[in-house]
């Protein structure tokens, strides 16, 4: 059985490649990864007119086979058949951008050079019209000797054409590529120009929209004002939008656990249902509403052309970091959440200034440890003003945050001189030309990023919740013992006691550590659990958490706890999307490793200056 | 690669906002292998017609510059590798 043939979409950067791919496929796309490096595959059907099947595949955007990035190195490889898990494609699809083509025709050429069956896609040339370019379709053919076809494929115009050219093409005769021979980049680009020029026909000077849009959002005053209030509302509508799909998540599963508790008699497999499947399902989907929104505004952001603005404007100050532009939007997500935040670093074409943002992104001060820091806060910091309105409770939080942004900062300086030494590809980028996404490009984003964040970090983070269900539940107390001491989980927090008395950390905190694994504020009820468990009269059972949080924790203690959750990695979800956007165990343990030290010195470090301070 | 000295050559880096020039020659040996590479992608080439368009907000850094029919944000720092002759 022969495969089905391969057809490779190609070109640049901003040639539109990723909208023809979704035109010419429809929304039946597979995402995966290509072995070893953490490059995305995209591949999708396509049925010729006479009923034949073939296989196409996305390949990422490279300015030529000369590699400036690991994507580049993909495309080349694909091309060349040298690619681990991938067959040398049966023929080739080139995206051009019309409007400029003096730099496009360069790859063109080049890839025209390896003498598999082309055919050229001169897309967007409603916007090169719109700039007031009248091109040669017919002499662009000629010169380049493949067939060129029109195209506006965000519209989904001019696909019934490409499709019938690639009929064609598929219908002649197979050829073979021809060696791997090596091009001067400068003598394409001349020659690329020539062509170019030739194809023009006219070409009529107009203030482009582009131009005049840079002019205010490139502003050096407005720029950084209008990317704060875009940011502003994107948070906003993270913590928002996101409130009331949450609830009813919550809701629903609680209804779901009600129910399996008043058909399960009590006893391990309803423990296994509610307490493990259940919660693990639970821990998975309620971020799916926070990747949702973020994304959207993310793939907005991206399909209009504004996200490379945004990373102009910052560039300088994310360079003091040793991080580039890019990195700004990721980092700035996670404040609600690393895992969509970590998502987001996939538009970071550097491979160093992306595992540096991956590794840092934890160190924002997500949502999930509110819950514990407001616990905290309202039982040992007074409720009083420090003067001028400004109460010292929130000065606190506020100086929680600071703390994560500055640790962060240090994080990254550190890694950019120690593992990830050298300069990456620094900041080069193009300011492509704005425009309208298209709706279903962004649906089919979305679309994507949710079914990846469900099936593969879905799997790790329900994994892990029934591994911790399971230490917790096993083996089970008899008459008159604890579970919580009994249980796999109760001896682990012993150990854990051990190591954590030094900083401070009574065994109270020292049994929430493990579940808190889960998520953060799994901590908060953890606590609450043991010692409503432990509560034996009437009197200390109506006392709030706080209240009781006090006459058992010290304030060193409780201080040494909030600088702990600055640090500490407590979120599988966290891991298990590290995990699966590095593609490798390496760099989730890595980070988990350095920032459960960085949170071990910090919680000490607080504890024995509390402490000596006489606090 | 080192051309003669001429006066009225200029790094990119110090050409005014919105002054169009072309670049007469590029410093490959100030740039490293990828930073090279990336440039070329970019189009720039002896005779390439450019224009510095924008600047970044903090330090005047980066730099949004016309080259051909594209636009390009590159750092200060890698700007100063290509030589400038004014046409304005």
């Amino acid at each position: 059985m022969h495969p089905l043939p391969l057809v490779a979409v190609a070109g640049s950067p901003n040639a539109g490649k990723s909208a023809l791919f979704n035109a010419l496929t429809g929304a039946r796309q597979k995402v995966g990864n290509y072995p070893g490096v953490t490059v995305e595959r995209k591949s999708g059907g396509l049925v010729l007119g006479d009923g034949r099947p073939v296989e196409l595949v996305d390949l990422p955007g490279a300015y030529s086979l000369d590699p400036a990035s690991p994507d580049e190195a993909v495309t080349r490889d694909v091309l060349l058949g040298r690619q681990g898990g991938e067959r040398q494609p049966d023929a080739l699809v080139i995206v051009l951008d019309a409007s400029n083509l003096d730099n496009h025709l360069r790859f063109a050429l080049q890839l025209i050079e390896l003498g598999l069956p082309t055919i050229v896609a001169l897309n967007m040339v409603d916007l090169a019209k719109r700039d007031g370019l009248e091109l040669d379709r017919e002499r662009l053919q000629r010169d380049l000797g493949v067939p060129v076809v029109e195209t506006v494929a965000v519209r989904r115009r001019g696909i019934a054409d490409l499709g019938a050219a690639l009929d064609d093409l598929l219908a002649g005769p197979v050829r073979r590529p021809m060696p791997d021979t090596p091009s001067d980049l400068l003598r394409l680009q001349r020659r690329a120009r020539e062509v170019a020029s030739a194809a023009v026909l006219s070409e009529t000077p107009v203030r482009r929209w582009t131009h005049r849009l840079d002019a205010v959002l490139l502003h050096p005053f407005a720029g950084p004002l209008i990317l704060a209030l875009i940011m502003f509302v994107m948070f906003q509508a993270v913590f928002a939008w996101s409130e009331t799909p949450v609830g009813w998540i919550e809701s629903g599963l609680g209804a779901l656990s009600g129910a399996a508790s008043d058909m399960l008699p009590d006893g391990l497999l309803r423990s296994l249902v509610v307490d493990g499947v259940l919660s693990g399902v639970g821990a998975v989907i309620v971020f799916l509403p926070q990747i949702l929104i973020l994304f959207l505004f993310i793939l907005l952001l991206e399909g209009s052309g504004y996200m490379v603005r945004a990373a102009f404007l910052m560039d300088k100050l994310m360079h003091g970091a040793g991080l580039s532009g890019r990195a700004f939007i990721p980092l700035l997500s996670s404040f609600a959440c690393a895992v969509p935040g970590i998502m987001a670093t996939r538009t970071i074409d550097d491979p160093k200034d992306r595992l540096t943002t991956i590794l840092v992104a934890p160190l924002m001060t997500c949502s999930a440890r509110l819950p514990v820091y407001t616990l905290i806060i309202a039982a040992f910091i007074p409720d009083r003003s420090v003067g001028y309105g400004i109460g010292l409770q929130g000065l606190v939080m506020f100086a929680l945050y600071i703390a994560g942004i500055a640790g962060a900062w240090l994080a990254a300086l550190a890694l950019r001189r120690g593992v990830f030494k050298g300069g990456g590809g620094g900041f080069m980028m193009e300011l492509p030309k704005y425009q309208w996404p298209a709706f279903k490009d962004v649906l089919l984003g979305l679309w994507q990023r949710a079914a990846i964040f469900l099936k593969r970090a879905g799997t790790i983070i329900l994994g892990t919740t029934l591994l911790l269900w399971a230490l917790a539940s096993f083996p089970q107390a008899g008459p008159g013992e604890k579970q919580s001491e009994v249980s796999v989980a109760g001896k682990i927090a012993g150990g854990i006691h051990k190591v954590v008395a030094p900083i401070g950390f009574n065994e109270d905190i020292a049994m929430a550590l493990l579940p808190a694994m889960a998520a953060r504020e799994v901590a908060v009820s953890a606590i609450a659990t043991v010692y409503a468990i432990d509560a034996s009269d009437e009197e200390v059972a109506s006392a709030t958490l706080a209240e009781r949080l006090q006459g058992r924790w010290s304030l060193a203690t409780a201080l040494a706890f909030l600088a702990w959750f600055v640090f500490a990695p407590q979120c599988i979800s966290t891991i298990a999307v590290t995990r699966r956007e590095t593609n490798s165990w390496r760099w989730p343990l890595f980070m988990v490793g350095y920032l459960f030290i960085l949170a071990y010195l910090a919680a000490g470090a607080t504890y024995w200056t509390a402490i000596a301070l006489g606090l | 690669m080192n051309a003669p000295f001429q006066p009225d050559l200029v790094s990119l880096d110090q050409l005014k906002l919105g002054t169009r020039a072309v670049v007469a020659a590029i410093d490959w040996a100030m740039l490293d292998e990828g930073e090279a590479c990336r440039l070329k992608h970019f189009g720039f080439d002896e005779g390439v017609a450019v224009e510095p368009l924008h600047l970044g907000p903090f330090g005047r850094d980066p730099i949004a510059i016309r080259v051909g029919r594209m636009t390009v944000a590159i750092r200060r720092a890698h700007a100063r590798a290509v030589r400038v002759v004014s046409t304005a």
